[in-house]
């Protein structure tokens, strides 16, 4: 893939998909304590989104950044729109902003989402094949 | 290897009159937390608070400063 490719992917992704997360590793299995605890929020509302791991290839945080103007993972867009990395996210979804903004229901008791335990348990060395 | 009080200088010198506090979240000079309240947010959405803060360390975030967790907020209390 060529860098505009990836960029092209990016920008498509982030438009047809309402809800559209860029983290390190995925939802099931996070890569990284903030990507985990963002996914985790969304996880709590119950609302669909999209997510594209970043690791596999370093040109698309690179791409990403660039066009979204925000330098770190993970970044989160709905409509199109990066609403803001983990720390905005998690402070949307305590004041119930983000539940408001996604047309959720913010679950009961104030507490913020914690990841599961098993998604933060990193194996001491782990391969994933990706050359498939 | 960035320190705390070298970040919290930084915001300073390019947010005159803010507030600043910075912590190193592992003592390891790479995982930051910046608490900055500053009047220039005023009217700024959270997204653009934020941004202003990360401009202060362009390229150096991703990179020697690994993360940087920020929460921004003005005198008057709200980020909108």
């Amino acid at each position: 893939m060529t860098n505009i490719e990836i960029r092209d992917f990016i920008a498509n992704a982030i438009e047809e998909n309402p809800v559209m997360l860029f983290m390190k590793g995925t939802p099931h299995q996070p890569a990284c304590g903030f990507s985990a605890r963002t996914s985790a929020a969304l996880n709590a509302l119950g609302v669909k989104y999209a997510a594209l791991d970043i690791l596999p290839d370093p040109r698309i945080r690179e791409e990403l950044s660039g066009l979204s103007g925000w330098p770190t993972i993970p970044q989160l867009f709905v409509e199109g729109e990066l609403v803001g990395g983990c720390d905005i996210v998690m402070e949307m979804y305590e004041s119930g902003e983000l539940a408001d903004k996604l047309g959720a229901e913010q679950p009961a008791g104030d507490e913020a989402p914690v990841p599961e335990p098993q998604e933060r348990r990193q194996p001491p060395i782990g391969l994933e094949n990706r050359l498939e | 290897m960035p320190s705390a009080s070298e970040l919290k200088e930084r915001i300073q010198a390019a947010l005159p009159g803010a507030e600043v506090a910075v912590e190193d979240l592992t003592g390891g000079g790479d995982h930051f937390r910046a608490e900055v309240v500053s009047d220039r947010f005023d009217g700024l959405s959270r997204i653009q608070q934020h941004k202003l803060v990360y401009d202060v360390f362009g390229s150096e975030v991703g990179g020697p400063i690994h993360a940087l967790s920020i929460k921004t907020s003005t005198p008057h209390g709200g980020t909108r």
